[in-house]
């Protein structure tokens, strides 16, 4: 066995450990309070924070506020679809149970908080920059970001075999990953109306502490309500789908009788 | 507050959208479990091993 293969082997190995859908419902039932209290608690934090108690902006007055939604929003819209790729990988490499039935439960949830960044988008800018919306490549990169969920939404269910759909879905999302780097060099690929990046993984972030601290933690609270809704959505998926096989084998064993 | 419609809209949007997906999480979740517990618990009886009920 070669070296690319055992390394595949042993990460097939390391995926399949928790494939088993018990497995995850036990990891999934002790994981839920962990996410959805610090969720609702920081989310409340950041946006009281944010609407209430920091600064205006000196150009955009109050209007950056909706900075603490649309943030959030935007970088949780790509996050949200880059799990979905790598549900997709894990799906077409390693044929991983749950991959098929978490990326039904991440696109739906995915598209609304596309939807939401790029409805607080408009309503940012519509009294910063005039307009509701514009052909900007970071806005016009968003927006065919959300047509790729709806489209993964539509695929995985368009076939009467669902393993098709799951396949055809997972070779979407991760040929749609591609616009992932777009977005988020768009703003620097191209002269856009929207404004550069404000926080980087590189360098110092270009916004006040006090705007910074709230920002920070409406973005921990809303990823975390993010991610409780996947669990709550996936759990529940698992629990319909062990539905399904006793209802069915229930049926197979009335009709043998 | 300077903006305000549009700041409410945004946070209004937000609280509607995060209310929805988490309250149909909570039913489609509490569904889920009270059928497959019945499911289970009937299975179990027909088995004959003791049930939870």
């Amino acid at each position: 066995m070669s070296a690319s293969q055992s390394f595949v082997a042993r990460t097939g190995s390391l995926f399949h450990r928790y494939a088993n859908p018990g497995r995850f419902l036990r990891l999934g039932t002790r994981l839920q309070p962990w996410l959805t209290w610090p969720a609702l608690f920081f989310t409340l934090a950041g946006l009281g924070w944010g609407l209430f108690y920091a600064p205006a902006d000196w150009q955009q007055g109050d209007s950056v506020r909706i900075m603490y939604v649309h943030v959030p929003a935007a970088i949780l819209a790509s996050s949200g679809y880059a799990a979905l790729a790598v549900c997709g990988l894990l799906s077409l490499v390693w044929r991983h149970p749950l991959a098929d039935l978490a990326a039904v439960e991440i696109g739906p949830v995915g598209a609304c908080i596309t939807a939401l960044c790029l409805a607080t988008g408009s309503l940012w800018g519509k009294p910063m920059w005039g307009t509701w919306w514009v052909w900007d490549a970071r806005l016009t990169s968003v927006l065919v970001l959300f047509f790729l969920y709806l489209g993964h939404i539509a695929l995985i269910r368009a076939f009467d075999d669902p393993q098709r759909g799951y396949r055809a879905a997972a070779i979407l999302a991760l040929a749609g990953a591609v616009d992932l780097p777009i977005i988020k060099f768009s703003v620097q690929w191209w002269n856009t109306l929207h404004q550069p990046d404000s926080i980087t993984l590189t360098g110092a972030p270009t916004m006040s502490s006090s705007m910074l601290w709230p920002l920070g933690l409406s973005m921990l609270g809303i990823s975390l309500g993010f991610a409780a809704i996947v669990v709550a959505r996936l759990r529940a998926a698992v629990m319909e789908s062990r539905v399904r096989s006793l209802l069915s084998s229930t049926r197979r064993r009335g009709e043998n009788a | 507050m300077t903006h305000l419609p549009y700041i409410l809209a945004s946070y209004g949007l937000f609280a509607g959208l995060a209310g929805i997906l988490a309250i149909g999480a909570a039913l489609r979740l509490k569904a889920a479990r009270t059928k497959l517990a019945t499911l289970e618990n009937s299975a179990l009886r027909r088995s004959g091993a003791p049930t939870s009920q």
